[in-house]
Parts: C-alpha cells; sequence; structure tokens
C-alpha cells in the first residue's frame, strides 16, 4: 500500500501515532456496540436461568437450565424453529434466482434500462410493516386483487382464504419478502456480474461458445462469490424474520417463526425466563448458520477480512 | 446533492460506460421474451404499489368491493390519518429516532472507518469480523434483555431507550459502507498532508473527511432506510404512543377487528409514509444503489 512510499526511518514513528489514532478512532464504536450488544446479550443468559416473570414482579427464582429444557422439549419451539427455516429456504431461493435474472437483465444495454432499474429499486424504500399491509389487501378475501382477479378469471384460488391457511400463508409471507427483498440481492449480483471482464466474453465467443453454455461456463463461476455474499446476507435477515408473520397473520396459522415466539412469551405471556431462553436459542441458531455459511460456502468474507490487514 | 455523484466510481456502479463492448454485444433490441420477462419485472414491482394506492382511495361498498379502479374516489382516508393525534406523534417520534440515530452513527462510524480502512492498526481483521458479526444478531436477542434492563432504569417506552439500542446496529452497517468509500479516496491526498505536517487526525479532518461527503451522504439514507424501518425493538421497548414509532403505530392501526379492519385508513397511512421514502429512492437512486453494493462487493 502507498504508506511503503514512505521512508523506514520516518515510517516506525507515524506507525506509533497511527496506531495509536486507529485504537482512538474505533473505540467509541466497539464501546457502544459491546456496551448495547454483549452486556445485553449477558443478561439474557442471566434471565434464561432464571424463572421471572413480570406478573410477580422482582420475584426471581434461579433454575438453571429449566428454560431451555422447556423450549427445547416444546413442540412450539420445533414449530417455530421449522416454519423459519422453510420461510428462509423458500424465499432465500427464490429471491436468489430471481435476483440473478433481474441482475442479467439490468446489465443489458436497452432503451428503458435506468427506467426498470428505478422501478425494481423501489419496494426497497417501503418499510416492511407497510409491505406486509399491502399485500394483506392484496389477499383480502373478496375484496384483495389477487382474490377478485382469480375469482373474476374462474381460476382457483379465488375463494381461499389465503391468510388463514397454512401452507397459503407462508406463500403469501414468502412473496411480500421475495417482493421487497429482491431488489438487494439483485444489485449485489448485478456488481460481481459489471466486475467480469469483455474480454473473458470475446475469448469465449471467439471459442464459439453458445449464450447458454457461456452462461454456465463462465457467468455462473464467476458470479459465485457475489451469490453466496447475498445469499449470507438474506439468509441472516430471512432467519431473524419478524415483522411479516407479526402483521400478516399475527403467527396463526403455524407461521410463527423463532423470534416472534420469544417475542410472545416476553411481551404477551410476561415469561421473562422462558423468552430469553428463546432469543437466547434464536441468537445460536443464526450464529451456528453464519458459521456454517462462511466455513462451507464462503470463502469471500475471509478474503475480505485478509484483504483489510 | 446529485452533482456530488459525479466523479466516484461506485457511484456508477451500474451504468458506468467501462466494457462498453460486453453491454453492446448482441443485439441491443431485445428478444420479445425478454421483453416478457421486462414487462413481468416491472408488474411485480408495481402492481402492489398500485393496490395500495387503489385501496386508500375507497371507503364503504366501493372498498370491501375490491373494484379494481375506484369508482368513487375519495381523500377521506387521507383525512382521518392526518387527523389521528397517534399517527402523527407517531410521524414525529420516527422523525426524531431516525434523525438522532443517523447523525449519532455517522459521527462515530466515520471515525471507526477511517481507522479500519487507512490507518495501521493491530487486529484489524477481527475487530472487522466482530462489528460484521453485530449485523447478524437476531435483534430479539437484544430487546428481550433491554426490555428488563430499561424498564429497572426507566428507559422502557422512551425515545432515547429505542435510539441506543437502534445504534448498535446502526453502527456496523454504517462502518461497513463507509469503509469501503474512504478506500477509495486516492491515498496521495493524505501523503501530500502529511508532507505539509499534518498530524494523520488532522489529514482525516482536513483532508479526507470533505472528500467522503458523497460516501457519507449514501450511507445517510442506507442508515436512515433501516432505522425508519426497524420494527422488532421498537414494538418491544415502547407501549404508548409517546414513544412509538411509525411501523408500530401502523401495525397496531391494523389489529383492531378481525371482521372489519380498517383497510382504507391503514392504506392512507401506508402510502403518507411511504411517499417521502419513494421520492428519495427516485433522486438518489445511484447512491443507494452503490451504497447497497459497496459494503458488500468491496469489502
Amino acid at each position: 500500500m502507498a504508506i511503503k512510499t514512505i521512508p523506514p526511518s520516518r515510517t516506525s514513528g507515524r506507525d506509533r501515532a497511527e496506531r495509536k489514532l486507529a485504537f482512538r478512532m474505533t473505540a467509541p464504536s466497539l464501546v457502544i456496540m459491546a456496551l448495547v450488544a454483549a452486556v445485553p446479550i449477558g443478561y439474557a443468559i442471566w434471565l434464561s436461568l432464571n424463572q421471572y416473570s413480570v406478573r410477580t414482579a422482582g420475584l426471581s427464582r434461579f433454575v438453571g437450565l429449566d428454560n431451555y429444557i422447556a423450549a427445547l422439549t416444546s413442540n412450539e419451539w420445533w414449530a417455530a424453529f421449522g416454519q423459519t427455516f422453510l420461510f428462509a429456504g423458500l424465499s432465500v431461493s427464490l429471491e436468489l434466482i430471481l435476483g440473478t435474472a433481474m441482475a442479467l437483465l439490468l446489465n443489458l444495454a436497452f432503451k428503458g434500462r435506468s427506467v426498470l432499474r428505478t422501478v425494481v429499486l423501489l419496494p426497497y424504500a417501503i418499510i416492511t410493516v407497510v409491505s406486509a399491509i399491502t399485500w394483506q389487501t392484496m389477499f383480502q378475501p373478496n375484496m384483495g386483487l389477487v382474490t377478485n382477479v382469480l375469482s373474476t378469471l374462474g381460476l382457483p384460488g379465488g375463494d381461499v382464504v389465503w391468510l388463514g391457511e397454512h401452507g397459503y400463508a407462508m406463500a403469501v409471507i414468502v412473496m411480500a419478502d421475495v417482493w421487497k427483498t429482491t431488489p438487494f440481492a439483485a444489485l449485489i449480483i448485478l456488481a460481481g456480474l459489471q466486475v467480469i471482464s469483455a474480454e473473458t466474453y470475446e475469448a469465449a465467443e471467439l471459442d464459439g461458445a453458445s449464450k447458454w453454455q457461456t452462461f454456465v461456463n463462465i457467468t455462473l463461476p464467476l458470479l459465485r462469490p457475489a451469490i453466496v455474499l447475498a445469499a449470507i446476507f438474506r439468509t441472516m435477515d430471512a432467519l431473524r424474520v419478524f415483522d411479516l408473520p407479526f402483521v400478516l397473520t399475527r403467527g396463526a396459522n403455524g407461521t410463527e417463526s423463532m423470534s416472534m415466539l420469544a417475542y410472545t412469551q416476553l411481551r404477551e405471556n410476561r415469561l421473562v425466563g422462558e423468552g430469553s431462553a428463546l432469543s437466547i436459542l434464536t441468537f445460536l441458531t443464526v450464529m451456528v448458520v453464519s458459521v456454517i455459511y462462511v466455513r462451507f460456502a464462503g470463502g469471500n468474507i475471509r478474503d475480505v477480512a485478509k484483504e483489510e490487514q | 446533492m446529485s452533482t456530488l455523484t459525479a466523479e466516484r466510481p461506485t457511484a456508477e456502479l451500474a451504468t458506468r460506460p467501462k466494457a462498453p463492448k460486453r453491454r453492446l454485444r448482441g443485439e441491443s433490441k431485445l428478444h420479445p421474451l425478454v421483453w416478457v420477462f421486462v414487462i413481468a419485472v416491472m408488474g411485480f414491482s408495481l402492481i402492489p404499489f398500485y393496490w395500495l394506492v387503489n385501496t386508500s382511495l375507497k371507503k364503504g361498498a366501493s372498498l370491501s368491493q375490491g373494484e379494481l379502479f375506484p369508482s368513487q374516489p375519495t381523500l377521506e382516508n387521507y383525512l382521518v390519518v392526518f387527523q389521528n393525534p397517534e399517527f402523527l406523534l407517531a410521524l414525529r417520534n420516527s422523525v426524531i429516532i431516525a434523525v438522532v440515530t443517523t447523525t449519532v452513527a455517522l459521527v462515530f462510524a466515520s471515525f471507526a472507518a477511517y481507522a479500519l480502512a487507512r490507518l495501521k492498526m493491530r487486529r484489524k481483521a477481527m475487530i472487522l469480523t466482530l462489528i460484521l458479526s453485530v449485523t447478524t444478531f437476531p435483534a430479539i436477542a437484544i430487546a428481550a434483555p433491554m426490555f428488563s434492563i430499561w424498564r429497572e432504569i426507566g428507559l422502557y417506552d422512551t425515545l432515547l431507550g429505542l435510539i441506543i439500542p437502534k445504534l448498535t446496529f446502526a453502527l456496523p452497517l454504517a462502518i461497513y459502507t463507509l469503509t469501503s468509500f474512504f478506500k477509495e479516496i486516492p491515498r496521495e491526498l493524505e501523503e501530500s498532508a502529511y508532507m505539509d505536517g499534518a498530524t494523520p487526525f488532522v489529514a482525516f479532518r482536513k483532508v479526507i473527511l470533505p472528500l467522503a461527503v458523497p460516501g457519507l451522504a449514501t450511507t445517510a439514507i442506507l442508515v436512515f432506510i433501516s432505522v425508519w424501518n426497524e420494527f422488532l425493538l421498537a414494538v418491544t421497548l415502547t407501549t404508548s404512543p409517546e414513544a412509538r414509532p411509525v411501523p408500530v403505530a401502523i401495525a397496531f392501526f391494523s389489529g383492531t377487528s378481525e371482521f372489519e379492519q380498517p383497510l382504507g385508513t391503514i392504506s392512507a397511512a401506508s402510502v403518507i409514509i411511504t411517499i417521502p421514502l419513494v421520492i428519495l429512492v427516485l433522486l438518489c437512486q445511484k447512491r443507494i444503489v452503490s451504497g447497497m453494493t459497496a459494503g458488500a462487493v468491496k469489502g
């Protein structure tokens, strides 16, 4: 890096000054994050080992791992766990496929590309709660756009109470998520696409590769880092899902996510110990998945970290 | 604002004229099937907006029959929303929370990002990994203990009680995005400042920070949108309209009755709070694109 161009005799003194400054400049952010992330999580672990209810104000009793045992042997936890992974699996794979297609489209030269890019980006501006409300109005029985159009055309689905049945409700939740966050995946993949050099394509063209061959053998492998990165971000987000099921179904019909279950125990049932145990379990689940991702799917993050050094 | 984007490479990620050959490779006219896809994508993106606006303009029978076009459009729902003191309070709360959080996050993050992007530092990779890992924390893991801590110390159901935890999530996002922006500023500028006898901090404040204004603005937009959008902390840590931000107010708007939802009013409220963000996206789409991709792809 450019620092190396400075004569070594002057470097060491400035090195020390730089390190000191770097420490001072980073410390405030790290302290804030430690205080507001690490301390609460530590406290959550303590709370999760106690039986404590807001109802029995102040009465706290150490119960060890009882809350965890109760959670891990309950149907509610495993149902929420399964639903969250089902949601994440469905929405992230749809977002990656659709996002890749959108990115390829946005990378083409055609009249109206900038209009397309702006339009595609619009759902990103909408807040998740509003997006949930929008999809809710579209799937209202009789008065929603989708139900209306389906029944007018005589297609199946027009008389379905979409949010009243597990499979359909899940489909609406996934659609709402795909609608709002595909632009994010598409933009990351587009950025990856634009790093691929024109020469690579020219070489493939000279070799007489078909468009499909070029896509499968050149574009996709070179896009892998960008796709993996999009997958990591989107999966972490999807596993934390809360707003969409909260607004669309309030967790009814088996659409409760891990975060929602913890919230319900904490706020609605006022069981702080159980709620904390569930939130720690959610936290651990997300952590395990991110470690697996970084370990097996993405050298990206480690490469990025290395580059920083 | 837009003039500031001019020479930044990432700002033009999606449009920069680099490699025109590839882009113009093949026909500049699209295959009809590709047009079908273009139209499908546009429809998928826009139709929900249409339906939201459509619903917000309807009342009574016209609402319950789900007319595709409102036969008697009315602005009544909008009047109801603007006369609702809880909605106005929520709007005020959201503005305060988002502005304060974004400002504070930007100040601290610009320091940290500069150090991480430019200065020699021990355990840089570890610190970056730590910061990145905070972004993967599920908010519920913070919300649950915060709920208890804030009740003990009296910050529960206050604006400050929301700003502090939101800052924890805003900081890593801002640091991550800003780090990549700082890296793009030519190093020679600092070097010449050093030659003139400036200390690293002075070089940062007098030379780098002014040049980083476009990156700071982009980061501010991204942080603002994410704080404005955040729901779980907001719903866990508030209970009264005095502290509730917009997303929570709207979510509880909708929960009154299972059979007679005030869909018209909810839709009107949703349209009202969506308009400013849509305008923001229309005005700053290049910056939003560069911000979203800079942090991710460039590291």
